[in-house]
């Protein structure tokens, strides 16, 4: 029986960007569906009632939920092909922590550099941010990747961000690379693998419609 | 020289789920009871990042937050699975957790500790939130199924630590009138075998706790 897979997200989620690159790098074929989140559509709904958010993998009818748990599942699944997790305990515990920092220091930083208008709140987010940003080139060392020498799990979960670097820097008017050029690097090859060249929305894009957004709503 | 440390404190939540976790494998440790407000230069070399506890120490290596920790120990040693098989499971499993950690106990503590409006809106939202476990609970002994599981262990605050908090505060937020299920899940947890020898006595929890309430209560 073929695998039924659908994921509901949105083009330009960082979440659900995770999503993309694990399932590119399995090569599990899927059946994308946009969501728009002023509309959701009843499945979304009917899938994810709890938090009503993206991304969510439907998986032959069942749902999970949450990016993170999402590429853990994905790894645990189809677990033949590209192994995103380490197979020691302790690394895996050590890759666990840091996608978990991740998603605790960085997603909220960079919020607020985006969306808070000129001031001190717009600084705080910065400052964490490139803090945040300068820790994980430290974890990251001289090693290609956060997984040694294979992509794995904490790549997956941060390379997300990569698309966004653009409008962080653009709006937050500071340069990543002048901070974190390690960092950079790692990016870059990162993006030399397909599956995340191809799962990674275009930073200009994302870039153009948050300063859409801004003028919008008159954020300075 | 004791193989296995864990740097915890007796009243959090969140090393106590570490140490059910160790007990449930059978795993003998040394427990570091941390002063919370005095900090000390072990713990914070262990866990520089986020300087908490729980942090585990296995032959000299740390490991920090309670479900990486926990996930740790289901892997490294033999003994009652904590995280269910089969990998819907563990999904669903990692994702009340998450909700219970991020949304629900949040919302509850703020229910009990944030004065004013903040307060006001906490019981509220945590009112709703817990709606969803009640709903997830129904039909079921434990949210592990026949048996205590990951979600139960990580349940902790809800199953035993709220009910003596909001008493303190005089809330009546999780109640049997309003949580039937969730109630009679608290029930079972309480009274479990392996759960009720080692929860925290509740009148030095209600005196640890009472720094924490919400002014003016």
């Amino acid at each position: 029986m073929a695998d039924e897979v659908i994921l509901l997200d949105t083009d330009f989620s960082i979440f659900g960007m995770r999503v993309r690159v694990a399932l590119a790098e399995k090569g599990i074929e899927y059946e994308y569906r946009e969501e728009d989140l002023a509309n959701k559509s009843p499945l979304l709904l009917e899938m994810n009632p709890v938090h009503k958010k993206i991304p969510v993998l439907i998986h032959n009818k069942k749902p999970i939920c949450e990016s993170l748990i999402i590429v853990q599942y994905i790894d645990e699944v189809w677990k033949d092909k590209s192994p995103l997790l380490p197979s020691d305990p302790y690394q895996r515990a050590q890759s666990r922590f840091w996608a978990d920092f991740i998603d605790k220091k960085m997603y909220m930083p960079g919020r607020k550099i985006l969306w808070t208008p000129k001031g001190e709140e717009k600084e705080a987010g910065k400052k964490e941010f490139i803090e945040s940003l300068k820790l994980l080139e430290g974890v990251l060392g001289e090693k290609p990747y956060f997984g040694g020498e294979d992509f794995g799990y904490v790549d997956v979960a941060l390379i997300t961000f990569y698309s966004w670097f653009y409008a962080y820097e653009t709006i937050g008017e500071f340069s990543i690379e002048q901070h974190c050029p390690k960092l950079m690097e790692w990016a870059k090859r990162c993006m030399e693998r397909e599956s995340v060249s191809k799962s990674l929305a275009d930073p200009h894009k994302i870039c153009d419609t948050v300063l859409m957004l801004r003028k919008k709503h008159g954020v300075e | 020289m004791a193989e296995v440390k864990l740097f915890g404190c007796w009243y959090s939540r969140f090393s106590w789920r570490v140490e059910m976790a160790l007990k449930l494998k059978g795993v003998e440790y040394e427990f570091i009871d941390e002063d919370l407000s005095n900090k000390s230069p072990l713990l914070l070399k262990y866990n520089p990042i986020h300087k908490k506890v729980p942090v585990l120490l296995h032959n000299g290596k740390p490991i920090a937050e309670s479900s990486v920790i926990i996930e740790y120990i289901d892997e490294t040693w033999e003994g009652p699975s904590i995280l269910p098989q089969d990998p819907y499971e563990r999904a669903m499993a990692r994702f009340w957790v998450k909700f219970i950690d991020e949304k629900c106990g949040v919302a509850m503590w703020k229910a009990f500790s944030s004065p004013g409006e903040e307060g006001e809106k906490a019981i509220e939202e945590a009112a709703q939130l817990l709606k969803y476990l009640e709903e997830e609970i129904k039909g079921k002994k434990f949210f592990g199924g026949e048996n205590i599981g990951l979600v139960d262990i990580s349940a902790n605050f809800i199953g035993y630590w709220f009910g003596i908090i909001q008493k303190i505060v005089g809330l009546e937020l999780l109640t049997k009138e309003k949580y039937p299920n969730l109630c009679e899940w608290i029930d079972g947890y309480i009274n479990h075998s392996f759960i009720k020898d080692n929860l925290p006595p509740k009148d030095k929890m209600t005196e640890a706790f009472k720094a924490y309430a919400r002014p003016g209560y």
